[in-house]
Parts: structure tokens; sequence; C-alpha cells
């Protein structure tokens, strides 16, 4: 919302600067977003009276003016406007004088005629975006003012955001009382005069739903003038508010929106039909709005009807069709309270936000209607003549807002808050806040005003006894709190450690988006089950993610497509995935690598990353948690099929997955490389066992090499499982140093170099037993795998 | 000594002189002193000698020999000298040439920027727990005390999977669900991704809280300030104006947005802070009485205050990013600057 400064400052005026005045509003929880001058900066132009006027005789549209602006002679001004006539009263530029946008009047000749000056409309002052014709003064305007003092210009705009629990500031009077009480003074509320009732006619008003509408008030004002104009300053306090000027009546119900907080409607009374009733709309009824915008009720939401079809949507818009316009006479003027649960989430529903419906949803002072409807008629009477009948009103009281005393315990205020507070220090901020303050043994009980929805419970009221006296005026303390001794848990690896492995062997955390597109999502994992987004961003965000490849392909795709030829990237956090109708979130850590091996550099031959590259690292990783893991060839719909593991635990759990990114997903991406990629559960790896010490051996360890020829679909992992099925206790550790295909060995077959190192605890190893053990290894291996020795 | 010992020692001495290289020298030396060399055969000519001869002789002989012997010494580690030398000049490098090997990497800027957060916090007993990112309505909302059609709810810009089952919009449901798991005194942080739906120059679809709180038997707003204070004097490294605004959360009463000196323009005004000398970067304030009752937790005898920041906003301002986007872009180029 934004105000003028000196509107508020008509109703309290403390002695701050505006600066001063806007950090303690700032302070108290009313957030000034931006303060800007009222109006652009202009000079030279004074209030003008034109005194003679003649047609120009070079120039149909011109006229050339005899103006008098406060000097003894008048001034000669060639003026081109449509509005300008004798007698009329507008803002003068003399020469000299600087308009928005840094224009200079000067002495100057239109068509042969001199001019010393210009007349000028309110888009040349800066004070509207577009005008037909020079801005029309009232006839008592002063001649020879400055424009900038006869019509307050000298004034800042203030614009608040203000919290959606703050509905009460939503006005100037409302601000104004805050401004009151931070600076203890008294303000002055807007004096309102009832009408003077002229005539007896009224419309009948029904209420259906009282529950959301226990108040409706309603009266008719008749012949009212149509060609009334705004008057300047109104127009002046509602531009300054961001609110346009649309005709004096609909200005009216605007002004007192802003000025007391209430929203009131008026409606062309000769377009009723009948009675005024506030009903629910009827499933499938229309309802054609005032921005043009045609809705379809759908039978929960509000709606204010006469005896033939739904007129406006209450609280937050009129309807097209009873809008009153430049011919109304007669109109029918609405006041009302509509709960805040009958209006929220309507106007959203509908695609609306309007200030009616802003104040609504938030609270509007239920005690105000009386006041707001007069005041309303107070100046529509004084701007468009017309009459006042009576008010109709139909006030369910049983139906209202409650406003129940609230208990605030003065210990409380030192327990929550830290300070101490004497009695009327407390009672002066209530009062001054408009609440009623009783005194009781332990503290005080309070009771709210009406345009307070936010004060419920006792930490509502602790809040304002904290804002009023200011937080930064709070003491800081430092920790006093229980504290407990840390815990150092061994038997959890800490992913940051893991992080930090992967870090130091070169690879870039990435965080990418958990929601991903459709397509990419299909083609990396087509057989997981994902789901949707009823509402995404775009196509591209729409689905969520059941494996951490998707964003993690994509941001590597991002940096190969910018020279990047060397890509190592992991992420970790979570994947979605949809198992037995229950959507599991599990905590995942992937990573991919693709281009040389190594950064490129002067020294070492370059060589492209391949499989082993990527389980070298993943090595490392499982050697930080103890994981006893194993690798299984497997078959995956993003992955190379004949280079693709599952790695799976002592327990037989799938950890993951590690492979090279499939030739046809490689292409259809828009890689010209190979990926490698994998993607480990985090909960299943990240477990450690608290290491158990073992005695050392203190005789000596022997190593005896052997290559063996085996079939190529012999994997190593088989023969290295059926060397540990010799169960030979001295075998400590088996190594495999190369593997060979080609001269000497045959089509299908392969030789492996293994290492046996062996050691034993009692004694060192004769050639003799360490014999024996080669040869029991050598016939299971030969037996089971039908491995033999290569020559 | 006899003109042939006087020759023998000259041809050697002229032999070492003549000699290249070590090999050469070498062989000089086996000439000489080898078991058929020169002076050994001076040597075994002595015992056809009167013994009273053989004692002066084999002194001459003796002396020639050490005289040799002193000079092949010399000869010899002259030319390991110079070997040494030569070796040493060969084998130079170019010492400026970057060396081998793997490069390190980084942590992303946010993940540097949640580990302090979590280090400072943990400095003094927080503890750190997780929640799940698809939350349910009840968590992420009705527990928080925002109930349906609750114009805070309005603020969110929620991602909705059903009407019950949303992108969590804060981390604060895992505030309740670490009350609903554990009975207080509690010391909490709970950083993770969350959702809304806005994407523009500022907004980014997804990004990083973390939220933070404290219940214990007696919590004032004076423990929330002066942690807040400590907190963000440790993370900027920097001894920076605080100051605490009144605000507005369902979840907290009193309520608090957060505001330091701009770190950029130290207070003066610059575009970052608007002019205004202050950035926002947290909101916080004292739990919520709806909160505790929804969480069975006696709001007469427990208080407790909760905070939360954006993670994105932090990092930007420690690292002077302009642009929010970049974080979700993953360009090595960007994270690279932070290794």
């Amino acid at each position: 919302m934004q105000i003028s400064e000196a509107w508020l400052r008509e109703l309290v005026n403390p002695p701050v600067t505006t600066e001063e005045l806007v950090e303690q509003l700032t302070m108290a929880g009313l957030e000034v977003d931006s303060v800007e001058p009222a109006a652009a900066e202009f000079s030279g132009v004074v209030v003008g009276e034109v005194v003679a006027m003649e047609q120009h005789s070079n120039a149909d549209k011109l006229r050339v003016c005899q103006v008098n602006v406060g000097d003894s002679e008048s001034l000669q001004i060639v003026c081109g406007a449509s509005n300008v006539r004798v007698g009329l009263k507008i803002p003068a530029a003399l020469v000299g004088a600087v308009l928005p946008g840094d224009f200079k009047i000067k002495k100057s000749k239109l068509r042969g005629e001199h001019s010393s000056g210009m007349l000028c409309s309110e888009k040349e002052l800066g004070l509207a975006a577009d005008a037909d014709g020079l801005m029309e003064l009232y006839d008592d305007a002063p001649v020879g003012t400055d424009i900038r003092e006869y019509l307050a210009l000298n004034d800042k705009i203030i614009e608040l955001d203000l919290t959606p629990n703050r509905a009460d500031c939503l006005s100037v009077e409302g601000v104004a009382r805050e401004i009151a009480v931070l600076n203890e003074m008294d303000w002055a509320a807007v004096k309102v005069t009832p009408a003077e009732i002229t005539h007896d006619a009224v419309i009948d008003v029904k209420v259906q739903e009282t529950d959301v509408c226990p108040r409706y008030l309603g009266r008719l004002i008749k012949n009212v003038n149509p060609n009334a104009e705004t008057p300047v300053w109104m127009k002046e306090s509602l531009r300054r508010s961001g609110i346009r000027s649309l005709g004096p009546i609909v200005d009216v119900t605007n002004y007192v929106l802003l000025e007391l907080g209430q929203p009131l409607h008026a409606f062309d009374a000769d377009k009723l039909t009948g009675s005024i009733t506030v009903r629910l709309g009827n499933k499938a009824e229309e309802l054609a709005l005032l921005n043009d915008q045609s809705i379809k009720l759908d039978g929960t939401a509000l709606v204010i009807a006469d005896d033939k079809q739904a007129l406006a949507l209450a609280g937050v818009m009129g309807g097209a069709a009873t809008a009153v316009s430049d011919q109304t006479k007669d109109i029918f003027l609405e006041c009302a309270f509509f709960t805040p649960v009958a209006i929220a989430g309507k106007a959203r529903q509908f695609g609306l936000h309007t200030d009616s419906s802003h104040r609504f949803e938030r609270g509007v002072d239920f005690t105000l209607q009386q006041r707001a409807i007069e005041r309303a008629t107070q100046l529509i009477v004084e701007i468009c003549d017309g009459g006042a009948g009576p008010i109709t009103e139909v006030t369910t009281e049983a139906k209202l807002p409650a406003r129940n005393a609230v208990s605030l315990r003065q210990q409380r205020i030192e327990k929550v808050l830290g300070i101490k507070m004497a009695n009327n220090q407390v009672t002066k901020i209530f009062e001054g806040l408009g609440m009623q303050v009783k005194k009781h043994a332990e503290g005080w009980n309070i009771t709210p005003p009406g345009c307070r929805f936010d004060i419920a419970i006792e930490a509502d009221l602790l809040e304002e006894v904290g804002r009023i006296y200011g937080y930064n005026n709070l003491p800081n303390s430092s920790l006093l709190m229980r504290s407990e001794l840390g815990k150092a848990e061994e038997a959890v690896l800490p992913i940051a450690r893991v992080e930090d492995l992967l870090v130091d062997r070169g690879y870039q955390e990435a965080i990418t988006y958990s929601f991903v597109d459709e397509t990419i999502q299909k083609a990396v994992a087509p057989d997981d089950e994902f789901i949707r987004l009823k509402n995404p961003i775009s196509s591209e965000l729409s689905v969520m993610r059941t494996t951490l490849w998707c964003g993690l392909l994509n941001a590597a795709l991002y940096n190969t497509k910018r020279q990047q030829s060397r890509v190592r990237l992991f992420e970790t956090g979570l994947r979605f995935i949809n198992k037995d109708d229950k959507t599991l979130q599990q905590k995942m850590l992937s990573g991919l690598i693709l281009g040389t091996s190594l950064a490129e550099q002067w020294s070492e031959k370059s060589r492209k990353v391949d499989f082993f590259d990527l389980k070298g690292d993943l090595e490392a990783l499982f050697y930080l948690s103890d994981c006893q893991v194993s690798y299984s060839s497997v078959k995956h719909p993003a992955l190379h099929p004949g280079q693709s593991a599952a790695i799976i635990n002592s327990a037989g759990e799938q950890l993951g997955l590690m492979g090279m990114l499939h030739p046809t997903l490689e292409k259809q991406l828009g890689f010209e490389t190979q990926v490698f990629l994998f993607e480990l559960e985090q909960d299943l790896v990240f477990k450690k066992t608290i290491p158990k010490f073992e005695m050392l051996s203190k005789f000596p360890s022997v190593r005896r090499d052997m290559a063996l020829i085996v079939e190529e679909k012999v994997t190593a992992a088989e023969i290295i499982k059926c060397i540990h099925d010799c169960k030979e206790k001295n075998i400590n550790d088996i190594l495999i140093f190369d593997v060979y295909r080609g001269e000497g060995v045959l089509d299908g077959y392969k030789s492996i170099a293994l290492s046996l190192i062996l050691q034993d605890f009692t004694q060192t190893l004769t050639d003799s037993e360490i014999d024996a053990i080669f040869s029991k290894v050598l016939e299971k291996l030969n037996n089971k795998l039908n491995a033999k020795l290569r020559d | 000594m006899s003109a042939n010992l006087e020759e023998i020692l000259a041809q050697g001495l002229d032999a070492l002189a003549q000699a290249t290289d070590l090999n050469q020298l070498d062989q000089v030396r086996v000439n000489y002193l080898g078991k058929k060399g020169a002076f050994t055969l001076q040597m075994k000519q002595l015992g056809k000698l009167d013994p009273d001869q053989r004692r002066a002789v084999g002194q001459v002989i003796n002396k020639a020999k050490g005289e040799f012997q002193q000079k092949l010494e010399q000869a010899k580690t002259t030319m390991q000298e110079a070997a040494l030398a030569e070796r040493l000049v060969s084998e130079s490098i170019d010492v400026t040439l970057p060396g081998r090997g793997q490069s390190i990497a980084g942590l992303h800027p946010v993940s540097i920027t949640l580990r302090r957060i979590s280090k400072i916090f943990a400095s003094v007993g927080f503890k750190v727990v997780e929640g799940p990112e698809i939350e349910d309505d009840y968590h992420n909302f009705e527990a928080l005390n925002i109930p349906a059609h609750h114009p805070a709810r309005a603020m969110h810009d929620t991602f909705y999977f059903d009407a019950h089952t949303v992108l969590r919009t804060h981390t604060s449901p895992v505030q309740v669900r670490a009350m609903e798991a554990e009975a207080p005194p509690l010391k909490v942080i709970a950083p993770g991704r969350v959702y809304r739906c806005d994407s523009d120059v500022t907004h980014t679809p997804m990004f990083h809280q973390v939220e933070g709180f404290l219940v214990d038997t007696d919590v004032s707003f004076a423990d929330l300030k002066g942690v807040v204070y400590e907190f963000l004097r440790a993370f900027f490294e920097k001894d920076i104006q605080v100051r605490f605004r009144p605000s507005y959360f369902p979840f907290t009463e009193p309520s608090a947005e957060v505001d330091i000196e701009c770190v950029m323009c130290n207070g003066k005004g610059c575009r970052v802070c608007g002019h205004t000398g202050w950035l926002e970067v947290m909101g916080c304030g004292m739990i919520h009485p709806e909160v505790f009752k929804s969480v069975d937790i006696n709001s007469d005898e427990f208080t407790g205050f909760a905070f939360g920041m954006g993670v994105e906003r932090l990092a930007m301002l420690r690292y002077g990013i302009n642009d929010l986007r970049m974080f979700f872009e993953n360009d090595l180029k960007f994270l690279e600057q932070f290794n």
C-alpha cells in the first residue's frame, strides 16, 4: 500500500523528519519499501486565470490567451487545448519554468503570435500518465500561487509492504494510529458527519449467508449530478496511492477505502431489479465483472444479487451490468463486513486480486461500516450533490467476530522478551493501540479492537509489547542453555568425507534441479515410475527425477557445449521413485566423468577415461566405508550392456550402478565422447565398521606369481573367489597385475597374471609349504574354471 | 731410486694424466698397481735382493708407489667431480613446468556455505537433521499454523502433486518432525532444498534454506537475538551491524526479520541494498504456541526460538555473486571459482 506522507500528517504530525518517520514504521513492523517524491521535479508553474481569449488568426486549433498570473500585467500565452476558456484557472508555466523531463519554457512565437509561457495539463506536470486537456483548478485557486504549494506537491509517497496480519494498517487511519503510539502522542480520527436524510426510499436487503456476511449496510443516494468532477485534492490523494480516478462516485469509494480501510461498492440503482440478496452464487451462473472478465460461479462464492441475477462477486469486484457511469443518477451504496474466511482464496480462484479482496481476506474492522457509509455519503453529497436516504442495515450480531479479552501475565514479558516492564508502560502501549486494558493479579486482560484480527493469544500481546518497545531495544543474551557432550559416531561414514574424497579426486560438485524434463527422465530411466508435478514451472521442470543422472548429464552437456573437454561432476541429493504405490525419497550419490583421464598437460600421453578410471574412484570410496562390495555385469537401459555393473554388498543388496552411457543415448543427448556414470544409494554405502585390531605376523611374507590362461568369459572376480574358496589361511592377499590377449594366447582366451602374498603367523613358510599351497590353488582353478598355467 | 723405477713412476704419472675417464683411470691403476702391475712386479723382485738392500729398495719403491697412488686418487676425485657436475647439468629441468597428476576440484558454493553454517551451529551443540522434500500439507502448513486459505499460503507459491502433497516450500516442516520425534530440550538445524513455483532474475524454483530452532525451559527473545547476532558475525567474519524488525510468520510469535548492514557498501547504501544500507538475511521468532500444541509440547513450560535463512542469499553476499541463476547452471567456470 502506498500513501502520502502529507495525508498521514493531517491525522498525526510528530516532530520527526520523513527519514525518521520511515525508520519508525519499518522498525515497528510496517516495512517501508520505498519513499518517492509525490511529483516529478518542476518549477516556475503558478496558478493562472484566463482573462481574455481570441482565436489565432493563422491556426484553427490555437487560441491566443491573456493570462493573469498575479502580476500587474497579464501574459499572452498561445494555447491549443480544447477546454481553454475565459475564467478558467489553470497551471501556467512561466518563462524560465522547467517542467518534468528537463523541459525549459522560453519566450516563443507560434505562427506569428508571441507566447510567454505555457498552460499545462496534468500530464505535462507529471501528475497523470495522459490527459485530454488543461488541468482545471478550482475557481477559488489563488492566482499567482506556486502550483507545487497549491497542490501540496512537496509531499512524499510512502510505500508500505505490510505483512498479512496487519490488515489494520491498510488505511491512513490505521497507519496514523501506529505513528501516534510510536511517538507517544494523540491522533485525530477523520471527522464524519451523518448525512441529512432527504428522502425515504430504500432497497430491501436480504442476507442469506449470515455466517460470512454478518453485516450489510445499504443506502440509496438519489439525483447525483452525473457531470460532477472529482476535486483535485481527492484525485491527488488517490494518485499518490496509485489509484486512477474513475469518476467521482468510484473515487469516493476508493478514497474511503484508503482513508478508513473499508471497501465500499456503488451500484447504479436504476439498473437493479427488486431487492438485494447476499447469497451464494448458483452453479454455472455467469457474472460479467467490471474488468471485462466473465466468470462462471461454482456454488461456493458469495455474490450480491438482485431479483434477477448475480450483480457482484462479494468483497472482490462489482459487475459490469450495474456499474456506475457518467449517466448514473441514483446510486445504491453498499458497505458490508464479509468474514475473511468468505473471501480468502475466492479472488485467487478467479485470478483476481483487488484492493477490496486484499482487505476483506485479511480482515476489515467489523465496527466500521456505519461510520464508513456516512463518510462516503458525506463526500458524495459534497461533490455530486444528491440526496441520501435512510440506511438499511442487516446485522447478525452473533455472527460478528468475537473480541475476547486475552490475558497477559507480567512474568511472561520477562520470560519471553527478557525485559521487565512497568504497569503504566504496558497500559500505555495497549491503549495507544486502541485496546482495552484491565489489570488483574498476574497481569492484564486486554481486549483488541475490531480492526485487529491478529490478537488471539498471549504471544500476540508479547509481540505488541516487543514491537512498540523496539526489538532493537530488547537485550541480546549469550547462549545460556543446557549443553550435552557431542557425539563422535564411528560406525557412520560422514557424507562430507566422501564428498571430500571425490573432490580430491577431481570431481566438481554440481547441484541440479530435483525436477527434470520428462523426455530425459524417460530416456535415462525408462523403467522407473516417476511422479509428476501438478503445476510445474515449465515442461523442462515437470517430473521428479528418479536418478540424479538426468541433471548431471544436462550439466555435463552444458559444459561440453562451452569448450570443456574434460568434465568430472558429482551430486548428492534425493531421488523420488514410486515403488509399490509409495513414493520413496532416497538419498543418492551420483557422478559422471568424460574426456581425458588427466587434465591436458605436457608430460603424460593423453588418454580418454574408461570404465576402470571410474571404478578406481569408487573403490577408493568403498575403501573409506569398509563396505565389502562385488561388481557384477548388469543390463540397464541407460548403460552400455558390455560395460555396466551392479554394485552389490556382502548382504546381497544392490548399492548402485556404474557404467558407460549407452552409445545410443550418448548420441541422442548430443555427447561427442563417451560418458561414464555411477549412482549409489547413500544409506547402504555409508556404514562403517569400527576397526578391530588383528595381530601382526612377525614372519616374512612371500610373493608367488602365476599367469593363468582362462576363457574370455571367466571374470577376475571368479578367479579371486575360487582362490578364496581354497580357504588357505596363509594366503594374505591376491593381486592381479596383468591381463594379456594376443600372441601366444589363443583367440577366445586371455592370460591373467596374479600374485599370491603368503604369510604364516607361527613360522617362516618353507619352499615345500609354499609349493603345496600353490599346487592346491592351481588345481582348484583348473577344476573350477579350467584355468591353466601359461607356459 | 733406480733409473728403472723413476721411469716407471714417470710413465705411470704420464698415463694418469692421459686418462680421460674413470674407466681409463682404472685401467692405469690395474697396469701399475694390479697383480701384474709395474709397481707390483717391482715389489716382487725385492725377494731376490739382500735383506739389507731389500729394506732400502723397498722404501724407495713404496715411496714411488705412494706418490703414484696419491696422484691416482687425485685424478679420480677430479674426474668424479667433473662427472657429477656434468650429470647435474645434463639432468637439469625446467622447474616451472607444471607437475603431473590429478587436479583437485571443489564443492558447490551452496555446499560450502551450508557446511560453514552447520559448523558454526554444531560448535554449540546444534544437531543437523534432515527431512523429506516431498512433504504433506500437514507438516508444511497445518502444523505450522498455516491453515488452508491462510493469506500466508499465497506467499509460498507451492508446487503440488495432489491436494495434500507438496514440494516443501521451506525447511520449517523439519522443525515439526524433529519435535514429533524427540522431546525437548532440543537444539537442531535443518539444512536442505526447498521449492517455490517462481522463476525470474531473482527467484529460482529450487533453492536452499537452513532452519534452526532451540526449545528449552527458559528461552527468550533475547537468546534468539544473541544467537542470531553471534551467528551472523561468525558467518561474515566481521563485526557487522544487525537489526531486528517486527514481521510476521504464522509459526512464530513474536516474529522478526533480521537485517545486516550491507556487506557490499558497509551500510553506506548501494544498488545491492536498494540504497537503504541494510540487507534482509533471515526470518526468525519465538515458536508459536499453536506449533507447540501440534507436537504436544506444553508452551507454558517450554519456550523456543526458530530461525530460517536462504543459503543462496548468504552465499551471494559472502562471495559477491550477482546472479542467482548461476548456482544451478553448473558451469565449471563458475563452480571452479570456489575451489
